[in-house]
């Protein structure tokens, strides 16, 4: 049986104020456990919440980013649960009037086609604390830094059909997110932190199936795992005349196997009622204006201007234009290497299969956009050749070196573009193929354009590898030719 | 020394008569000798309260005193205290000791006022008899096994028998009016918005409200004169300008619209209540007054609408007492389970058991409508009412409550019959407007109160009321010792 997969999601963007949703204390991320949490934090008998103009001013950003309506009286109500992270025993969050209205994102899949992602709405809360259970004997230790910094959450429509599109997807609002400047987004330290709803239905149907919610992905990598897992884990069940029970999943990445959280049955009855310590937040014009004039260059106008200033082509435009950071580091690398085209591809090509297969984030990347610009630089003026390039490049990633020339000559990889000792390499080549030189001569054009490679290598391997292809080529073709 | 007033007291401490030290001594001495009979205070702060009147008499020589430089009072032990344990009455906070001043703790403080204790109140304010605190239930000084009210019973009897000039006190129903009628004294509940909540232990957000007593309507203007006003770290706070709330009290009441709603005098009142509030309201004429009758068509719907909001919002307010980072917690708890339900079980009593129940249910699925967005719906039409009212009239005026002090056990074991004590103050709690309840004459040779209701922000014109009428009445000055 043919089946549609359905993909919802709902991301946990932490907002990068200096200062919690409603106290003063500092958001900043890794200090000693408790250390940031003042007695609104720790909810103290009688303390009140104050909210956080700024994070209002975040939301707004990201409201207009995504052409959203923004709600200009939003309210902040209760969501009542115990548990020992949640101070209060609610969390104060967002319901009936969320601050971000219906929006959209257009994402640009691999195959070139733009997929348009409805977001439903977008709401402000806070964060809880964490909850650690190493270490501490069979209890567990409580560590509030983390309560109150504010949250928007982001929920889509189910419009996402494949595990790659809600990864485009992702991609997509990370970029975003950190365009605008209102997250971080480091995942590592839950920055950004996704639930898929995932579905399956007979291909073709109307209805949608029931769905499962798997919570708290903080990596591309294991929310792709974690979608392919379900709906595996789903076609399965379906497959056997099974049915899908709605519930809260958990994906652990390492074992990459899921368990059920709790079902629907088993749900929390949140008894949500407006919270009575904040009055309804009305937003004027200015505000939102101001925050309009805060929004700074988004990754769809970036993509435009990358394709018109650099020629690039749409996808890798959408490709280096989507996170603030790979356009910062692909600008910089262009400012030093001059070709960009060039420039893209190693930024896309190896650079990113790089950080791929180390699983790291281009915030950890060692190289600099000076080294990536020098080594194109170097490229482009014939010093290295691209394979030479890649060993120039190891070095770089390593730590072998810092210096992208230096590198080139500690490992010997400078080719000969020495006309003169080119041209004398090619003569002796020349002298033992006499066979395959009469091949060529009477072959026809197109003919020819394969043979050459039959003389490039015997070429390459008698340079030991240092010989410029380019030139040998030139040089090649006139004395066949001749 | 004890029988004089606030005013008083202020100009002996200006004129030299007395110091502070001796002001301190002379009321600690009388709690040390009387409250055993009357059980008051749960914290009796002798020797901070020493250093402090040492403070003010250091401060007074300077010449930078104010009008509460040195002048002994007590805090109900709902508003925190750094360093003092604030209990709120109930075995959950009975260790508790804030590491921060309430803001009205705080004002108080920086006016030089002397706080000599904590005192007695119904457990997390939610009772009208002050007989369900932890530490034990308060006596009326007007007469043995007689309930003072509640829930600022220990204020109000303290402010009774002269062990303080005069106290804080907190209203969400008419924990302030009702204790005060009951014991013979004047108290004020202001608009809501006026004095900060900030903290002021939350029983229900939306109605509690901080407020004063005392034995004149002229100490309540000068208590209100510091504890009122702005404060950032209270959104529910309102931003407006603080009068001197003396410099109207001796304005002359000629053409004061009087209104007496017709639901509060039906043949429900006893005849006693009603003559004591008729004649009261003859002196007002005599004093150039009008009287005339309005309705409040929704007044017997407040009790119910009342009793699903003020539970609706103590279950979520009270979550935060989970044994987890403060308060009390069970012996050796099993798991999280168990740690939350021995602890709560074992820490609470019962009436704050029976709200939280009561509005949690209030809040649950398929019941919120029918209970919390109704109560929302009848709590507009009562608010309505009040603004319909004061287009007609200046203030209203009814009995603060149904009849005098009962006997202690009385109505403990039918929680409706108690609730039916605040069925005069409640509405103007539901409608956020500022009530006073002033001394109006005996019953059965216990105190009864008038009550007088304003427009918001009135507090000027209410005690300018109450004021003229204490220049023509001694109610106020009854001692339960004579």
């Amino acid at each position: 049986m043919q089946w549609d997969i359905v993909i919802g999601l709902e991301i946990h963007v932490q907002l990068a104020t200096k200062t919690k949703i409603f106290s003063g204390t500092s958001t900043a991320y890794g200090a000693e456990p408790n250390s940031q949490a003042s007695a609104v934090d720790l909810a103290m008998p009688g303390t009140l919440p104050v909210a956080n103009e700024q994070a209002f001013k975040y939301a707004v950003m990201f409201g207009l980013a995504v052409d959203a309506e923004i709600c200009r009286r939003s309210v902040f109500e209760r969501k009542n649960y115990f548990y020992p992270d949640l101070p209060k025993g609610y969390q104060t969050t967002q319901l009936e009037r969320p601050i971000v209205g219906p929006g959209h994102v257009d994402v640009e899949l691999a195959d070139g086609s733009t997929k348009r992602v409805r977001i439903h709405h977008a709401h402000l809360e806070e964060d809880a604390g964490k909850s650690l259970h190493e270490d501490f004997h069979g209890m567990t230790g409580i560590d509030l830094n983390r309560a109150g910094t504010p949250l928007i959450e982001v929920v889509t429509e189910p419009d996402m059909r494949s595990a790659e599109e809600a990864v485009a997807f992702a991609r997509k609002l990370h970029g975003l997110v950190t365009s605008l400047g209102i997250c971080d987004g480091n995942m590592s330290e839950g920055s950004l932190r996704f639930d898929v709803n995932v579905s399956l239905k007979p291909a073709g149907d109307e209805t949608l199936g029931t769905r499962t919610e798997t919570k708290n992905l903080n990596s591309f990598r294991f929310m792709e795992q974690a979608i392919h897992h379900e709906v595996e884990r789903q076609m399965d069940i379906l497959e056997d005349g099974g049915r899908i029970v709605q519930e809260t999943r958990l994906y652990n990445g390492d074992t990459q196997q899921s368990r059920s959280m709790r079902s629907k049955e088993e749900a929390n009855d949140y008894r949500y009622f407006p919270c009575p310590d904040l009055l309804p937040v009305e937003l004027d014009d200015a505000f939102i204006e101001d925050a309009r004039s805060r929004l700074p260059e988004l990754p769809d106008a970036r993509k435009a201007r990358f394709q018109s200033d650099y020629g690039l082509t749409d996808y890798d435009a959408s490709l280096l234009s989507s996170s603030a950071r790979m356009a910062a580091l692909f600008e910089e690398t262009v400012s030093h290497g001059k070709d960009a085209k060039l420039a893209a591809n190693w930024l896309l090509g190896e650079l990113s299969a790089r950080l791929n297969s180390e699983d790291r984030e281009l915030a950890d990347c060692p190289l600099t956009g000076g080294q990536l610009g020098a080594l194109i630089l170097r490229i482009s003026d014939g010093t290295v050749s691209s394979t030479g390039a890649k060993k120039v490049f190891e070095g770089l990633w390593t730590g072998e070196g810092s210096d992208v020339d230096e590198l080139i000559d500690a490992k010997g990889l400078k080719q000969v573009s020495d006309t003169g000792a080119l041209e004398k390499i090619v003569e002796e080549v020349l002298a033992g193929m006499g066979e395959q030189i009469a091949q060529y001569q009477e072959a026809d054009e197109k003919k020819r354009k394969k043979l050459m490679g039959g003389f490039m290598g015997p070429l390459m391997k008698a340079s030991k590898g240092q010989g410029n292809p380019k030139l040998f080529n030139e040089i090649l073709k006139k004395k066949l030719e001749r | 020394m004890h029988n004089k007033t606030v005013a008083q007291l202020s100009h002996a401490l200006e004129s030299g008569e007395v110091s502070s030290v001796e002001l301190a001594t002379h009321f600690l001495e009388r709690i040390r000798l009387q409250d055993n009979r009357y059980n008051s205070f749960i914290t009796v702060t002798e020797e901070a309260a020493l250093a402090d009147a040492r403070a003010a008499d250091e401060r007074r020589k300077q010449g930078n005193a104010t009008p509460w430089t040195g002048i002994p009072f007590a805090h109900k032990d709902i508003f925190c205290t750094e360093g003092v344990r604030t209990t709120c009455g109930s075995k959950m906070l009975e260790n508790f000791v804030p590491p921060y001043d309430a803001t009205v703790t705080r004002k108080l403080r920086e006016a030089g006022a002397v706080c000599l204790g904590k005192t007695n109140m119904d457990e997390f304010a939610m009772g009208s008899s002050s007989e369900s605190s932890y530490f034990g239930a308060t006596t009326n000084p007007w007469g043995e096994r007689r309930v003072p009210g509640g829930s600022s019973g220990g204020s109000a009897a303290a402010v009774a028998a002269r062990l303080v000039p005069a106290a804080t006190a907190t209203d969400t129903g008419g924990s302030i009016r009702q204790p005060a009628a009951l014991c013979g004294i004047t108290g004020l509940k202001p608009t809501y918005g006026r004095v900060s909540r900030y903290g002021m232990i939350a029983f229900a957000s939306s109605l509690d409200q901080g407020g004063t007593m005392a034995r004149t309507a002229e100490d309540n203007a000068l208590m209100l004169n510091v504890m009122a006003g702005f404060d950032p770290k209270d959104s529910t706070s309102i931003d407006r300008e603080v009068p001197d709330y003396t410099a109207s009290l001796n304005d002359s009441l000629k053409g004061l619209r009087i209104g007496l709603p017709k639901e509060y005098f039906t043949d429900q009142l006893s005849s006693e209540m009603n003559n004591v509030v008729r004649e009261a309201i003859r002196e007002y004429e005599k004093l150039g007054a009008t009287v005339q009758e309005i309705s409040l068509p929704h007044a017997d719907l407040a009790i119910a609408a009342y009793y699903v909001i003020a539970p609706a919002e103590c279950s979520a307010n009270l979550s935060r007492f989970d044994g987890v980072r403060y308060g009390y917690r069970c012996e050796a708890p099993r798991d999280l389970m168990d740690l939350y339900t021995r602890t709560r079980a074992e820490g609470f009593g019962a009436e704050v058991k029976r709200r939280i129940l009561v509005g949690t249910y209030a809040l649950s699925a398929g019941y919120f409508d029918a209970y919390y967005l109704k109560a929302q719906k009848v709590r507009r039409l009562i608010q309505q009412d009040f603004i319909n009212a004061f287009k007609q009239v200046d203030v209203i005026m009814s009995p603060t409550t149904p009849s005098p002090a009962f006997i202690q056990g009385e109505k403990t074991d039918d929680p409706v019959t108690m609730y039916l004590e605040d069925i005069f103050t409640i509405s103007t709690n539901l409608a956020g407007l500022p009530a006073m309840s002033v001394p109006a004459g005996l019953m059965e040779g216990l105190p009864v109160g008038l009550q007088i209701i304003g427009d918001y922000f009135s507090e000027a014109r209410l005690l300018n009321a109450a004021h003229q009428y204490q220049q023509v009445t001694d109610w106020h000055q009854l001692s339960p010792d004579a």
